[in-house]
């Protein structure tokens, strides 16, 4: 009983440990190339430029968040440099420096799809979590967990599927999808004779998704569904969702 | 018959030898050529190095909050909770929220002294929230003299989930908050949230409102 307590505590404890031991390792050190550099007092594009450094000054990368790094001066100060005015610097080495992010490219190229998204579910509404893999820019795997709740019965629904987009590299794209999955649904205490039931489901879609920026997708999608109900009849059910992807 | 096949070899070697001795010098010119023509342009072409930087990324924020929440007709209550925020850009964020408190007392009950709407499993409130966060006002918050924090004002939109009085309800959150960057990878959250679902509890549908004030503690990673 005490050992899997202990070894939390030391877990725990090493975590606590590893950030300093992180801090240690050596930071990265470009050279700048542009006339100079602004050190910003913090990651945004509205925060005061505190400081510059000159072409050829050395300076080191230490941390990133979204499109800002970190940086530290051989002077020892420190300050915010935007991603765009590193990728302008040198390696002691000569090599150029690529730092992680978005480009304009990435609409076309990304992998990744992750996204938020609401609507109705044959009168109840959905909360869901969806996910994609780009095979190929038009061709995406998706995966997909909603909750549903509505004035009778709640219930989840997960799912699998294709997706196909006309044309990845419009602003605004035509898609269709196909797919399949459970569906559980729990009806409200308050009714009688009710009962928990899960079936399986297949899905057949329409939608439009629109880049809103080089990161962020607007997706609009209706799906028809078809549940496979062990009663003499399949049920068919509407959704409508709309949904805020961010790609990666 | 003999030297018809003759022939026929002959002319065969002939055609093969006369295009292979034809190659051989114009490969042999061309080895003369930069004697009599020295290039004017020389091609200086280089291999570019790109090297991708190793930095921290530090886009996620975790963390914990405690606050008071006032679950509409059932008074203010402890609520606490955790969550879980991923940066997009210095500008949006997604957040997800779980938080949990116990219902208190309509008035009703409190005076009428006997009567009890609901048992005490379901005074539990829990709710998720997956919300679209906008770091509206971006700052820095000074402390003292010689000490800046950056700090942002930012409004959420979320939706999810409340279960109480042992049902779930479709929520959603309206949010707005302050976010001060104590150290680089610390930070301080001041929010404010108001958790809308229908809830038919006490007779007729309507709407709540039920108003959560936090104060919370994250860390980015």
């Amino acid at each position: 009983m005490l050992r899997p307590l202990v070894a939390l505590c030391a877990a725990l404890c090493s975590m606590a440990i590893a950030p300093p031991a992180l801090a240690a390792r050596e930071a990265t050190a470009v050279v700048v190339q542009d006339a100079f550099v602004d050190l910003r007092t913090g990651p945004g594009r509205g925060f005061p430029v505190a400081y510059s450094v000159e072409r050829a000054a050395t300076i080191q990368l230490l941390r990133q968040r979204t499109d800002w790094i970190k940086v530290r001066t051989h002077e020892g100060r420190e300050g915010w440099v935007h991603r765009s005015q590193l990728e302008r610097t040198l390696t002691s080495d000569g090599a150029e420096v690529r730092v992680a992010g978005p480009s304009p490219a990435a609409r076309a190229e990304h992998r990744w799809e992750a996204e938020l998204a609401t609507g109705d579910f044959g009168g109840a509404n959905v909360v869901g979590v969806r996910g994609a893999y780009a095979l190929t820019p038009s061709l995406l795997v998706r995966a997909d967990a909603s909750h549903l709740l509505g004035d009778y019965s709640n219930g989840w629904l997960g799912a699998v599927g294709i997706a196909h987009v006309f044309v990845p590299e419009w602003r605004v794209s035509p898609f269709v999808g196909l797919g399949g999955g459970m569906l559980s649904i729990s009806p409200k205490a308050t009714l009688v004779q009710a009962e928990d039931r899960t079936d399986s489901i297949a899905y057949a879609g329409l939608g439009l998704r629109g880049f809103l920026t080089n990161r962020f997708l607007l997706q609009a999608e209706y799906r028809s569904y078809v549940v496979f109900t062990s009663r003499d009849e399949n049920e068919e059910i509407d959704e409508w969702t709309v949904g805020f992807t961010y790609f990666f | 018959m003999d030297r018809g096949l003759h022939l026929l070899l002959l002319t065969a070697l002939a055609a093969v030898a006369w295009p292979g001795s034809a190659v051989a010098q114009a490969r042999d010119e061309g080895a003369a050529l930069p004697a009599q023509q020295p290039q004017v342009v020389e091609p200086a072409v280089k291999r570019r190095d790109v090297e991708r930087a190793q930095i921290d990324t530090e886009n996620f924020e975790a963390g914990v909050f405690v606050g008071t929440i006032s679950i509409e007709d059932f008074g203010s209550s402890f609520v606490y909770g955790g969550r879980l925020a991923y940066h997009f850009t210095e500008d949006v964020f997604a957040e997800a929220s779980i938080g949990t408190s116990e219902a208190g007392k309509t008035s009703y009950e409190d005076l009428s002294g006997a009567a009890e709407l609901l048992t005490d499993s379901e005074r539990e409130y829990t709710y998720y929230d997956l919300a679209i966060g906008w770091n509206a006002l971006p700052g820095e918050v000074f402390f003292g003299g010689d000490r800046a924090m950056p700090s942002s004002v930012y409004f959420t939109l979320g939706a999810g989930s409340t279960r109480f009085a042992g049902d779930d309800h479709f929520t959603v959150a309206l949010g707005a908050g302050l976010r001060l960057l104590v150290t680089d990878w610390v930070a301080l959250h001041l929010d404010v949230r108001d958790h809308m679902f229908d809830s038919d509890l006490l007779g007729d549908k309507k709407l709540t409102q039920n108003l959560q004030v936090g104060l919370g503690v994250t860390a980015f990673f």
